[in-house]
């Protein structure tokens, strides 16, 4: 039996390496019904933020080659909802809970991280300086290194637990930032957010997005994913969360061989409810026919 | 609860215009329970460009069937209607909230259809007339091809047709038709949205209660993504989750 257990971070223990991807699985319980949450790694709950916020307007969806275009743009209840309504509901669902924190200005991402602090049954922060899909802030942060240092610092000095910062594919040089923000105190890395995409429906002669761009997600951006993950891997000592397109098994090993301690699942939960417990058991299949006893022995082997 | 499980079709039915009629066995022989209003999302097998699953509304459950009545669209849908007896499909559901009952047995009802659309109310005029209510149906299309499942609509309740051409039944668009002019307590419709908006309007001007069923673009199915979501007097909600099915009252139509 191979020992699937993972430390992302003093006190973030995983039971094993598959967490769900903020913004496609809702806070957990959307996917109880296929899903024995307590056999996943962990759960980051949708993007939150200070205030709440309505997101961008319909059509937020396109389907795109292997692949889709997003623009919901962070909508979501705000840290008053989360902390008083939805905590309770989801405090005892046993897996890590991770909460995804967005912001529009240093001291909004450090304000929602202190209203986190106090709720014990919250395993860690992940800081998302890399939406695409909102104007201010989001992104912006995650574009530059000093941008990633200044928002890490921030949400540093008001959280205790474990920061997780995720990063945007959209920029020149990622491993530039990914160690700004390792400098800066993040406890660990999460890669890659969605890149930045574009598609029109030629016969209406119209863009598919409100937005007129979006997100792009799913397996059409793998090979990206997995490569940045490699080259971040390879540049920083704090551990990464690789994600990008995982439909199975197969492919969170990819991400795992390229260096990450962790994968997360998210457009394919779209596809399969079920896929995150489902890439549970093809990452021990694979591990029992290969003989592999802990995941360390296949880590970063490339 | 919401499952996601194998079903094999026992029936395909191939219609005009490129759409077909589905009938389909849950291999493992257990069809959940389903409202009347409710989706099922489908994995488009074998079909390179179909990456999400298509939502599609339950048309009628019967004799332990789920019927889908299918309008070949796009890549994903064409592929969905070529499909033979014996293939399977994967399909998550039951998914939504369905349409609510009417108030008074003995109100009147009418179900107001359009295209393809008239496939959520054949079954939730079964389940209507199985509690006893007496539903009627005024059902539009362009031409009368696009006019389907008559016989089994027929043996709900009262039909009224239109068609744009006139080729069957009142030439314009249901709100052409006669049958408007009768009283009605309450409304379910479900079609093109220009249509569903007129037949809203229609509602609100004689203070006649109105369901709508709308069918926005969407991805996981089950409030997740946020993808879907219909911008109603209340903030953006998910069609998938919270709808598909809206009181009128709900909606920015009016």
């Amino acid at each position: 039996m191979t020992n699937l257990k993972v430390t992302i971070a003093p006190g973030l223990d995983l039971r094993n390496p598959v967490i769900a991807a903020s913004g496609t699985f809702g806070y957990g319980p959307e996917y109880a019904d296929f899903v024995d949450l307590s056999q996943i790694g962990g759960i980051v709950v949708k993007g939150t933020t200070l205030e709440p916020r309505q997101g961008n307007a319909y059509p937020r969806i396109a389907e795109t080659p292997s692949g889709m275009l997003n623009a919901v743009g962070l909508q979501n209840p705000g840290i008053d909802v989360f902390v008083n309504q939805t905590y309770r509901v989801i405090k005892d669902i046993d897996t890590a809970k991770i909460v995804n924190v967005s912001g529009s200005t240093p001291e909004s991402y450090a304000e929602v991280c202190r209203r986190l602090a106090p709720l014990d049954q919250i395993a860690a922060v992940e800081i998302n300086i890399s939406c695409p899909n909102v104007r201010q802030g989001g992104m912006a942060f995650g574009t530059t290194p000093e941008g990633a240092s200044i928002i890490t610092k921030a949400v540093r000095e008001s959280y205790n637990g474990p920061v997780i910062v995720k990063l945007s594919p959209n920029v020149t040089d990622i491993v530039s930032i990914a160690q700004a923000a390792e400098e800066a105190g993040a406890d660990a890395l999460s890669l890659t957010n969605t890149f930045l995409g574009m598609a029109i429906d030629v016969e209406r002669r119209k863009p598919l997005l409100s937005t007129v761009t979006g997100g792009l997600s799913g397996p059409c951006i793998r090979p990206i994913a997995v490569r940045m993950v490699w080259q971040v891997a390879k540049a920083v000592k704090v551990p990464v969360i690789g994600l990008g397109g995982i439909m199975d098994g197969r492919d969170a090993l990819e991400f795992i061989m390229a260096g990450a301690t962790a994968v997360q699942v998210g457009t394919a939960n779209f596809i399969d409810p079920a896929a995150t417990v489902r890439i549970v058991g093809e990452i021990e299949e694979f591990c029992a026919r290969q003989g592999v006893k802990e995941l360390s022995e296949i880590r970063g082997i490339i | 609860m919401k499952e996601k499980a194998l079903f094999e079709i026992v029936e395909s039915k191939q219609l005009p215009l490129g759409n077909a009629l589905l009938k389909l066995r849950p291999c493992n022989g257990l069809l959940p329970d389903i409202e009347g209003g409710q989706f099922v999302n489908i994995m488009v097998p074998d079909t390179p460009g179909a990456f999400l699953r298509r939502p599609i509304s339950v048309c009628n459950v019967s004799d332990g069937l789920l019927w889908l009545y299918i309008k070949g669209a796009g890549k994903g849908t064409k592929h969905l209607c070529a499909m033979q007896t014996g293939e399977k499909l994967d399909i998550v559901l039951p998914l939504g909230n369905g349409f609510s009952e009417p108030e008074n047995k003995e109100d009147d009802i009418l179900l107001i259809g359009g295209g393809v659309g008239i496939a959520p109310l054949l079954y939730w005029g079964s389940i209507l007339k199985n509690k006893g209510y007496k539903p009627r149906f005024l059902l539009g299309g362009a031409t009368a091809d696009n006019l389907q499942l008559l016989d089994e609509f027929a043996s709900m309740g009262e039909v009224f047709l239109t068609t744009d051409d006139g080729s069957q039944g009142v030439r314009g668009t249901v709100m052409a038709h006669p049958v408007l002019e009768s009283s009605a307590d309450k409304i379910y419709c479900c079609g093109p949205t220009p249509m569903m908006k007129a037949v809203a309007r229609f509602a609100a001007e004689h203070s006649i209660d109105c369901e709508v069923s709308l069918e926005n673009r969407m991805a996981c199915g089950i409030g997740a993504c946020l993808c879907c979501v219909e911008d109603t007097a209340d903030g953006h909600k998910c069609v998938c989750s919270w709808g598909p099915v809206f009181n009128v009252k709900e909606l920015k139509w009016v």
